[in-house]
């Protein structure tokens, strides 16, 4: 019974905590708190570990990892533990453990929690509520089934969306520019563009050759038309007085095109394949569901036939972690690009 | 300097312009708005010409016309007798506005115009030369963002210089200089101007700039502009500002512009 006096004194502790930090003369008290915090996570963490480790899993539980997630709670607990106390020796590495510390606190209460709540005293119901060290279990047992599901997931996002960013991209800057182009494009774009991708789910798939083919259609649909729409609103917002400058100057067309229309454009551009990118990730789960037969939606469909759970929350894990490091890089290269704007928002 | 003394070497006399019976309006939701009524003015090749007027009189639409932006509702412009039928890097505008690319850097930003016609490559020193000029060599690297209003104006100075034009246009290019900086620049134009022998076309609200400046003032009515006076700065440079001659002619245009009362 150790374990639990253990995780009942960390408890009280960070509630203290949290209230210090709400009190009113913060800052410095921060800056006493800011080792503390990082040895509290490190505790919460070992609470997190003993549990696993000490209590006995409920009857109907049936996992075989839970002694290596004991562990390897343990392990992190140590680790911030060490890292936090002896933040000044270990230069950034410290620094970011301490900025990142009150995350790491709640982290390891939730995952105590979260072990006692669904392994331990079955207060929440099998197999909807499966455990830390069930999910852990997926990646070890199921790892090539999801490792191939997340590889034809990237590969159909990453062509599709290829393929739509640059047609819109293309097909806005052209509509921004030319009245012709306009005159026929902007009613195509006015008819079609509204329609969610999804709606064109069962044409596709049977007039495309492949389903492959079908769902690179639909994300790049679905990626095409906000970015076409926001490099047309970009490039026809761009202000005269640019291509007055550029003009007296001896520009030719091809110039205020190319180094006058779309550099002023670009932050509208950047607006529009961000959206594209939001769009056409539900698009490709749908497609996924529903034609493919491979990748991280299918994967989930098929978890969810088979009662597995654990599997899907493990995969909604993985593609939540693919969609927001496909956003942190679409803003590593906005930002990139786009250094000499001020305030641009921070991903 | 060093593209700018190269020019002595081959001294490029600025080219002849030639404003015959121009009048122009805007349409304004169908109601026509007359801008320039008449106006006719010569500019013999490397003069300096100043235009004063009231605010709204249609002096930068002059300007506009004369760069090749528009064309003039009738009437007819030439260089050197050529008609002008359009923009050309002959005649280089500094704007009301600096309007620089805030995208590009200063250096970006002044070499502007020779990347537009193609010969960045072999001309990097003229765009170096440029912004040393102006006194912004510190500054090369940095975005329009981070300039103050005067140092963006005299980026916008430099973009034009770089071109070697054979006629400047400057629309109140010192409008937004503090007065000390606004001075220093007064005598580095005219001393560009007498290096590089540019005609020059300068709009101003400011008639002791005019007069420090010009060989001619241009004075014009309200709007629709007409040309009220037309008056020769006839005193060699360098001027001094408190010159006796340049006084008396001040009187004069200030009370052609009505504001004789108040001095
Ligand atoms: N593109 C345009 N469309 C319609 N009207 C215009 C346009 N440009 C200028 N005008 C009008 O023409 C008139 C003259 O404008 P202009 O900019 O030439 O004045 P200005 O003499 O340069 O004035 P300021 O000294 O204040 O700069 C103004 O009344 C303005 O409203
Ligand atoms: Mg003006």
């Amino acid at each position: 019974m150790s374990s639990a006096s253990n995780s009942e004194f960390t408890l009280p502790q960070s509630a203290e905590e949290g209230a210090a930090f709400a009190g009113a003369n913060w800052p410095p008290l921060a800056t006493l708190l800011a080792g503390s915090t990082g040895l509290l996570a490190g505790l919460a963490w070992a609470a997190f570990g003993l549990v696993s480790l000490l209590l006995p899993d409920v009857e109907a539980g049936d996992w075989s990892q839970t002694r290596n997630v004991g562990a390897a709670a343990l392990g992190i607990a140590a680790a911030i533990a060490i890292l936090s106390l002896g933040a000044p020796w270990f230069g950034r590495v410290g620094a970011g453990l301490r900025k990142r510390a009150p995350w790491l606190l709640l982290l390891g209460l939730l995952l105590t929690v979260w072990e006692l709540a669904t392994a331990k005293f079955g207060w929440l119901p099998l197999p909807f509520f499966p455990p830390p060290q069930a999910i852990v279990e997926v990646y070890t047992d199921d790892l090539p089934k999801l490792a191939a599901s997340v590889w034809a997931s990237v590969k159909l996002q990453l062509g599709g969306y290829a393929i739509g960013a640059l047609l819109g991209f293309v097909t806005g800057v052209s509509i921004g520019w030319s009245v012709a182009v306009g005159y026929w494009i902007h009613p195509i774009l006015r008819f079609i563009g509204p329609l969610p991708a999804t709606a064109w789910l069962p044409i596709a798939f049977f007039t495309f050759p492949s389903s492959w083919s079908a769902s690179t259609f639909l994300i790049a649909l679905a990626t095409g038309f906000p970015v076409t729409v926001l490099t047309w609103s970009g490039v026809a917002s761009v202000s005269n007085a640019y291509y007055d400058v550029a003009r007296t100057l001896g520009a030719k067309p091809s110039f205020l095109v190319l180094k006058v229309a779309i550099p002023a454009a670009l932050p509208h551009v950047f607006v529009g394949l961000f959206m594209g990118l939001g769009a056409s990730f539900a698009v490709l789960v749908v497609a996924e569901m529903i034609g493919v037969k491979a990748g991280l939606g299918w994967y989930l469909q098929w978890a969810q036939g088979w009662a597995a759970y654990a599997n899907m929350y493990a995969a909604l894990i993985v593609m939540s972690l693919l969609c927001s490091g496909a956003i942190t890089a679409l803003f590593r290269v906005r930002d990139g690009l786009l250094i000499w704007q001020k305030g641009v928002v921070k991903w | 300097m060093v593209a700018l003394a190269l020019k002595q070497e081959a001294p490029l006399a600025g080219a002849a312009l030639d404003i015959d019976d121009v009048s122009h309006h805007f349409d304004i939701d169908g109601k026509l708005l007359p801008v320039l009524d008449h106006v006719s003015l010569n500019a013999k090749p490397g003069e300096f010409v100043a235009l004063l007027g009231p605010s709204g009189c249609g002096k930068s639409t002059l300007l506009r016309l004369v760069a090749g932006l528009e064309p003039p509702r009738s009437g007819s412009l030439t260089e050197d007798g050529r008609p002008i039928k359009g923009p050309h890097p002959s005649r280089v505008v500094v704007f009301q506005d600096p309007t620089l690319f805030p995208w590009r850097t200063v250096w970006k930003n002044v070499a502007l115009g020779l990347e537009a016609q193609g010969i960045i490559k072999s001309q990097r020193p003229r765009v170096d030369a440029a912004i040393e000029l102006v006194g912004l060599s510190g500054f090369a690297n940095a975005y329009p963002h981070q300039l103050s209003g005067g140092m963006a104006q005299r980026v916008s100075l430099a973009r034009a210089l770089v071109n070697d034009p054979q006629i400047l246009i400057l629309d109140e290019p010192l409008g937004k200089l503090d007065s000390l900086t606004r001075l220093s620049m007064q005598t580095e134009i005219v001393s560009l101007w007498q290096r590089n022998g540019f005609t020059t076309l300068l709009v101003t609200h400011d008639v002791e700039e005019a007069l420090f400046l010009a060989q001619r003032v241009i004075v014009f009515s309200d709007r629709p502009a007409s040309i009220k006076a037309d008056i020769t700065v006839d005193t060699p440079y360098p001027r001094h500002r408190g010159d006796a001659y340049l006084a008396e002619l001040r009187q004069q245009i200030l009370g052609l512009l009505g504001l004789d009362a108040t001095w």
